[in-house]
């Protein structure tokens, strides 16, 4: 447990949580470890939690047909892969598959939901956490949407 | 001897004696001619070709030939044309290149010989050209221009080649047209410098006299060869009546005060689109503007592909090419391609050039199909300095 | 570079009786012809062109500065140098098939010729980064301006403290100089972070866009130089990163894109404001273009 807080408090994304909210999260949280290639989570799964990235990097994948796996994003060390557990339906949207060898901290998205429902200040605190998070992958997929290397439509010179 | 100061007075037929002896020293007259309802710069031999008793009318997109009640050769204010047309012609071939046979290789383009090189310029413009009848503000245009193509790094030998050894014979206005604003832009009415020879025509019913100001040794030289007579203080005291009252009378005026700030602050002021609502962005106010010095580089090759030039030509920041790189035009709305004008005109032509590239002569209002007047709009810029429409940032 | 603030109002016209004093050349009549001792496609749409100088012709260029290409007949595109400033031999210039121009010269030939003129333009201020940390930012084709700069600084290795090569492109297959990125990021003193628009899935590289980046390298913001190459809107998402970090404008500098055709501040088609981008650029300090780099249709 201690070293799950301590692991908690090095991490980026909660690690200024005041203490006793670490203490919090440390209970629903777990140490995990993926070989690359692994699948953290799939597509379509309960999305039972999230994982605090500590080493390695994970691969969000969309399978295609014909075209294999799309990777449309990647979370490395320090960041967080999966916030589907926060919202209905908690159903994950995306392949999560390591690839590199991947340790985290796996937070239980049921209990962690539960903590939250009675603390709304955690809750809230963790909201404004994923509700950035979520907000800086919109605006990274919105300058991709926008092609800024692609071929230009009006070719002269 | 102070020739700068030494003023003369000659009749008309003096005026034919100093075109004379300008052309006996080689230089080809270029001087105002009424063709085609206007007044031009075209080639002339004698005062016989300028347009006496003519002068014109104009105001926003308009301009007429009227008769004048005297026989003054000079009682206009300009034309569509400027001397930009001779100094840096609308088109020329700045390079030219064979192929080379027998390698069967592409020339570079080094200059090496009558195959590679520039074609005008350096090789030659012809005989030297005198200007006669350079108003006041094409004089400031013709600085202007030589800071553009010979006071850079870098110079241009079309512009170089023809601008060198231009004899100038200025003309001091009588008259200013209604779109006149020189005295705004300090460009006018009066050539104070930078000129071999300035002429003040001096009408007083039966006489008509030219009051010479000497500007150089050459044009002391000239006027060696030129029947008159010394300058007395009645005639310098005319003179200076005659541009007193030109200034006293400008058509138009511009508040040149802190215009760079203003049009820096201004970007998204909606006048902008007021403008942009006339503007037809045919590009006539740059074609005509005495400063504007835009050109873009067309390579044109023969059938068979062997010999290949590079024509310049005349551009204009109206056109969606100006401003083409590539994916489409920086500049696609005609409300920021005018603004990019105006702008460039009044503001960005100091950081640039350490000028304003406008000179009040008023051509970009005459001949503006639709009257678009630039003190109009500098006016209104200035009224509503700070607006900035309705535009929001869409940084949702 | 600094704008004059207030009007020349004073006449500076003048009769030019004499000769025009200085050297009257065009720059057309600078070009020579070089010929193309190799070519190496780089990707898909991008290739490489090595260019020798004529014999006996010393060429040597700043890491930033651009040359102007000629292909016989067809027209004259600006092209960053893209080689390394301390070699002799032929001279590198990396050019994406994009138009008439660039397509004639990605498709030239070992043996063929290419008229060139140059070097223009301002140059990175590697000398003024000396002492501190370099994140050199590069979106898509504008890693090519920045390499030069690169073999700089990894030749000087110890007048800097940490060196990042932030480096985005559309997928994986359109990374320039993939045998260097790699070797770079063998070496110890040297962050190369590289991040993809998509890839498939044997990609085991990043995914997402390079203003990413900018937060997963150590760098100490107050002595920090960032050098930038990109679309333009990559660019100002970066500028925008890289300001969050801590970097003032004065410590960014960036490479604008305007159409240039004659290169010596004549033609008036790289106006970007007060500034002429083939005289005063391509290579600015963010400070001074920031007014005018946001404004839409400057």
């Amino acid at each position: 447990m201690e070293t799950l807080e301590h692991e908690l408090r090095s991490h980026p994304f909660v690690g200024d949580l005041e203490p006793a909210y670490l203490t919090v999260l440390a209970s629903c949280a777990t140490n995990v470890e993926f070989p690359a290639h692994r699948f953290l989570f799939r597509e379509g799964m309960h999305a039972s939690g999230c994982f605090l990235i500590r080493e390695g990097k994970v691969g969000l994948e969309i399978a295609t047909l014909g075209r294999g796996p799309i990777v449309i994003e990647t979370v490395g060390a320090g960041q967080v892969a999966g916030f589907s557990w926060l919202l209905e339906p908690h159903m994950y949207q995306f392949d999560g598959r390591a690839i590199e060898p991947v340790r985290a901290v796996a937070l239980d998205g049921d209990e962690l939901r539960a903590r939250c429902e009675q603390d709304p200040r955690l809750g809230f605190e963790l909201m404004r956490r994923f509700a950035h998070l979520a907000a800086e992958r919109l605006q990274s997929t919105r300058l991709r949407l926008l092609d800024v290397y692609g071929t230009p439509h009006a070719p002269r010179h | 001897m102070e020739p700068a100061t030494l003023q003369r007075v000659i009749d008309r037929a003096g005026l034919d004696q100093l075109l004379a002896a300008i052309a006996r020293r080689g230089f080809r007259l270029i001087g105002p001619a009424v063709r085609d309802g206007v007044i031009v710069y075209d080639d002339i031999s004698s005062s016989a070709d300028l347009p006496a008793g003519w002068t014109d009318e104009q105001d926003g997109g308009h301009y007429r030939l009227r008769r004048r009640d005297d026989d003054a050769l000079f009682g206009y204010a300009v034309g569509p044309q400027s001397w930009k047309r001779y100094l840096f012609p609308p088109t020329s071939v700045v390079w030219r290149s064979a192929r080379d046979k027998d390698a069967g290789q592409d020339p570079g383009g080094a200059a090496d010989g009558d195959a590679n090189g520039a074609p005008d310029g350096a090789a030659g413009a012809g005989a030297p050209m005198a200007f006669i009848g350079v108003r006041s503000c094409e004089l400031r245009a013709i600085a202007i221009q030589d800071r553009v193509f010979l006071g850079g790094q870098h110079t241009d030998p079309v512009y170089a080649g023809r601008r060198e050894g231009v004899f100038l014979v200025a003309v001091n206005c009588g008259q200013a047209a209604a779109t006149c604003f020189c005295v705004s832009m300090d460009a006018g009415p009066k050539a104070e410098s930078g000129f071999d020879l300035a002429l003040t025509e001096l009408l007083d019913g039966e006489r008509h006299e030219f009051l010479v100001e000497i500007g150089t040794g050459r044009g002391a030289d000239v006027m060696s060869e030129v029947a008159g007579r010394p300058a007395g203080r009645t005639e310098t005291q005319a003179a200076d009546r005659v541009t007193e009252q030109t200034a006293a009378s400008m058509g138009r005026h511009l508040d040149t005060g802190g215009i760079k700030d203003l049009l820096y602050g201004n970007f998204e002021n909606p006048r902008w689109d007021d403008v942009a609502g006339r503007c037809l962005t045919c590009g006539n106010c740059t074609m005509v503007c005495p400063t504007c010095f835009c050109f873009s580089i067309t390579d044109v090759t023969d059938l068979a592909g062997t010999e290949a030039e590079q024509q310049r030509s005349w551009d204009s920041c109206f056109t969606m090419d100006h401003s083409y790189i590539h994916g489409g035009s920086v500049r696609a709305s005609s409300r920021s391609r005018y603004r990019q004008w105006m702008t460039h005109k009044l503001a960005t032509w100091i950081d640039q050039f350490g000028t304003s590239g406008c000179v009040g002569c008023g051509r970009c209002i005459t001949w503006c199909p639709v009257g678009i007047d630039i003190t109009e709009e500098a006016a209104a810029i200035r009224a509503s300095d700070g607006a900035t429409g309705e535009e929001g940032h869409g940084d949702a | 570079m600094h704008p004059v603030t207030e009007p020349v109002t004073e006449p500076i016209a003048g009769p030019i009786a004499g000769p025009i004093a200085g050297p009257v050349r065009a720059p057309w009549l600078d070009r020579e012809p070089w010929r193309v001792a190799a070519t190496r496609p780089e990707s898909h749409d991008t290739v490489t062109l090595e260019l020798e100088p004529p014999p006996g012709r010393a060429f040597s260029f700043r890491p930033g500065q651009f040359n102007m290409l000629y292909v016989f007949g067809i027209g004259e595109v600006p092209i960053s140098v893209s080689g390394d400033p301390a070699a002799d031999g032929p001279v590198r210039h990396t050019i994406r098939d994009i138009g008439a121009v660039t397509h004639a010269l990605c498709t030239r030939q070992p043996g063929q010729e290419v008229g060139v003129r140059g070097p223009y333009g301002t140059h990175w201020p590697l000398a003024e980064a000396e002492g501190g940390d370099v994140v050199v930012v590069a979106g898509g084709v504008g890693l090519p301006p920045l390499r030069p700069a690169l073999y700089h600084l990894l030749a000087h290795r110890d007048r800097y403290r940490r060196i990042a090569l932030l480096y985005g492109a559309r997928t994986p297959a359109d990374l320039l100089f993939p045998e260097e990125l790699a070797c770079w990021r063998g070496r110890f003193d040297v962050e190369v972070e590289v991040i993809v628009d998509a890839a498939s899935g044997d990609w085991r590289g990043d995914v997402g866009v390079v203003p990413e980046l900018v937060g997963r390298v150590p760098f100490d913001p107050p002595a920090t130089t960032a050098f930038v190459v990109g679309p333009e809107v990559m660019m100002r998402f970066t500028i925008r990163a890289l300001t969050r970090a801590g970097l003032s404008r004065d410590q960014i500098f960036l490479s604008a894109e305007r159409n240039m055709q004659c290169a010596t501040a004549m033609c008036g088609h790289c106006q970007l404001g007060p500034f002429l981008v083939c005289r005063d650029g391509p290579v600015f300090c963010y400070q001074a273009l920031a007014p005018w780099f946001a404004r839409r249709e400057a």
